[in-house]
């Protein structure tokens, strides 16, 4: 455990220049269904990018292959330069020098991942704990930071998303919404240099939709590099920086919301539109 | 209306007043409850089967209460059952931690690791435990010797198998690892229960392996776990007394010692099963508290202890009596009980004034 701690020095503090994410030929099948094809993508540091594309398009397979919670069949990611879930190796083969990709063991993927937050759909906050436990608990396990540094900044951050009242409850007695934030709460206790967000909005009753959107566009403001995979139009207009389409696990096109939402350039993206908005 | 406001009331509302009579139509009409005959019936052949079951306990002399009443505390009746709890605790212990081992093995990805934890359950779940017991006390004649060392090399340490596994070493032998066997199925079981995001949510945060199985998982598998093992811990209690064919001091092998002498069968057999009864429900109420401890957050909030609720209803009964107002430790939904005459009263009156035609 405290050999995870000393790999892992606190990620630089949001703002910083880090938090490219550059994804080159992902492909995945899951038995003969092949939901990545080919995918390539790049995020610049600091910026927000919304995943639009119907169910079954591949964005969350995409999203959970950026932080290797799924391992892909062929591609890689990589985030400001290292590649995620491998490391280049030379070895001898047949008396040559060769490089090889030396797939990571769980701890140092484990590392990886506490530079790569992510928000999950149904939340999974851990019911038997408090919020605050929710939000310490990786700082501390993960990171090895200690409690009386970790225990302030996590109140902070509960300020931050408009829970500081409700530390000590536990998750089932908030509402969704609260919940939604609160877990955002959690990803950012690790201070990432990437933000996923995986339908964050989507087990939401409609009337707390807004209260997580808001928190995510602050959370946009401090300058964390955010990748969204949502539903909700207007929050990708106002919001992103780029907008990217994705259908049959594709990228179909990508661009500013002006260009994507306004003025698509493919048949597809014009058809799905149509039907959200 | 006004009786329908008032649970627990068992009498019905006294005819309202004329001025009530225009507020709902039904408001002067006398409720009558719904008769249940045959719940009377059943009742009363309950309570007379339970008389003659008393009856019987204390007009028959050959349960022999007076011998029941002075063996209870007899100091090697007391010192057996303080052997079978040894017995219990060691037994569980020992047949937890490996069950729960061998649940992590079943759950782990090497086929080896799966195969010898199902092989381990197979041959300790078939074998029956008298068997089990026996072959234990006979590990000295397979294996006189124990040692420490490398595996197929130099030994360090050397042993007596008679001073090491002893009739209380193989009791906990024999039932623990046969207990182990069971356990590890309920712990399986557990583990699986819990949501697969949690473990998700842990390997997302970076959180290392064997914290995400003791502080995610294990503690919110325990809500599945902890009645069945409870249940297993009971099983095990009573199995107890089966280690009496190694002629260990547990707490049935000393009754049956005691009535061999005296010939006393059924009062110490008696005195053996109270015993047991005491024992069963302290379980049963370590249990309780267990179960509260691992239901938080699962529920939104945890309903009040038996004990609790005891002292809440008795003050919200003595301020009813005494008039004066409830103490404020008393949750909201008890301290309501002692209000309900004035909500109802409050209710009546608020109807009258707003509720009626004009």
């Amino acid at each position: 455990m405290t050999a995870t701690t000393t790999r892992n020095p606190p990620a630089p503090a949001p703002g910083g220049a880090a938090g490219r994410v550059e994804v080159h030929g992902l492909r995945k099948s899951f038995g003969t269904l092949e939901v990545l094809r080919d995918v390539d993508l790049t995020v610049e540091p600091g910026t927000v990018t919304v995943v639009l594309g119907p169910s079954g398009s591949g964005k969350s397979t995409l999203l959970r292959a950026i932080n290797h919670l799924e391992k892909v069949d062929a591609g890689f990611v990589t985030v400001d330069g290292d590649l995620v879930g491998y490391r280049r190796r030379h070895t001898r083969r047949g008396g040559r020098r060769v490089e090889v990709l030396q797939e990571l063991k769980e701890r140092e993927i484990l590392g990886q991942r506490t530079r790569i937050g992510f928000v999950f759909q149904n939340f999974n906050l851990f019911p038997h704990l408090t919020v605050l436990e929710n939000v310490i608990e990786a700082p501390l396990s993960a990171q090895g930071r200690p409690r009386g540094e970790v225990e302030p900044e996590a109140r902070e951050l509960l300020a931050r998303v408009g829970l500081a009242d409700k530390a000590d409850a536990r998750p089932r007695q908030l509402s969704g919404g609260q919940q939604q934030r609160v877990a955002i709460a959690r990803a950012l206790a690790l201070r990432p240099r990437v933000l996923l967000f995986d339908e964050p909005t989507s087990a939401l009753d409609p009337e707390l939709v807004g209260e997580v959107l808001e928190v995510i566009k602050d959370v946009a403001s401090t300058g964390t590099t955010l990748v969204v995979v949502t539903h909700e139009i207007g929050f990708a207009r106002e919001v992103a920086d780029d907008v990217v389409f994705m259908d049959g696990g594709v990228v179909v096109e990508q661009g500013p919301p002006s260009q994507v939402l306004d003025h698509p350039r493919h048949e597809r993206t014009r058809a799905f539109l149509d039907k959200v908005l | 209306m006004t009786a329908v406001t008032t649970p627990g009331a068992r009498t019905p509302a006294p005819p309202a007043p004329a001025q009530d009579a225009a507020a709902t139509p039904y408001s002067h009409l006398r409720i009558v409850p719904a008769r249940h005959p045959g719940r009377w019936v059943a009742t009363a052949g309950v309570a007379v089967l339970l008389a003659m079951v008393v009856s019987s306990l204390l007009t028959n002399d050959r349960w022999e209460w007076d011998v029941v009443a002075q063996y209870l505390t007899w100091p090697s009746i007391l010192s057996g059952a303080w052997a079978t709890i040894r017995l219990t605790a060691a037994a569980s212990v020992v047949g937890f931690a490996l069950g729960t081992v061998l649940a992590l093995m079943r759950l782990s990805r090497s086929p080896l690791l799966v195969g010898v934890s199902w092989a381990y359950t197979w041959v300790f779940r078939s074998v029956p435990l008298l068997l089990q017991l026996l072959l234990w006390y006979n590990l000295a004649y397979l294996y006189p010797h124990l040692s420490l060392g490398i595996p197929f090399g130099p030994e360090f340490l050397w042993f007596d198998t008679l001073g090491v596994v002893d009739k209380f070493g193989a009791a906990i032998l024999g039932l623990g690892l046969s207990q182990a066997a069971y356990s590890a199925e309920i712990v399986r079981a557990g583990i699986l229960s819990v949501d697969q995001g949690q473990q998700e949510a842990a390997a997302s945060l970076g959180i290392p392996r064997r914290r995400q199985v003791t502080r995610i998982v294990l503690p919110q598998a325990m809500r599945s776990i902890v009645p069945t093992a409870v249940n297993e811990v009971i099983g095990l209690l009573k199995g107890t007394s089966i280690v009496y064919v190694l002629a260990y001091g547990e707490l049935f092998y000393i009754a049956s010692v005691i009535y061999g002498r005296n010939g006393k069968v059924v009062p110490l057999l008696i005195v053996a099963a109270i015993w047991y009864l005491v024992l069963t429900t302290l379980i049963t109420i370590v249990q309780y508290y267990v179960e509260r401890h691992y239901a938080k957050g699962a529920v939104r909030t945890l309903p009040p202890t038996p004990w609790q609720r005891l002292r809440w209803s008795s003050a919200v009964a003595l301020a009813r009596l005494t008039g004066r107002p409830v103490p404020a430790h008393v949750p909201p939904a008890f301290a309501a009980r002692a209000r309900v005459g004035v909500l109802t009263r409050t209710a009546r009156t608020a109807t009258t004034r707003h509720g009626g035609p004009a």
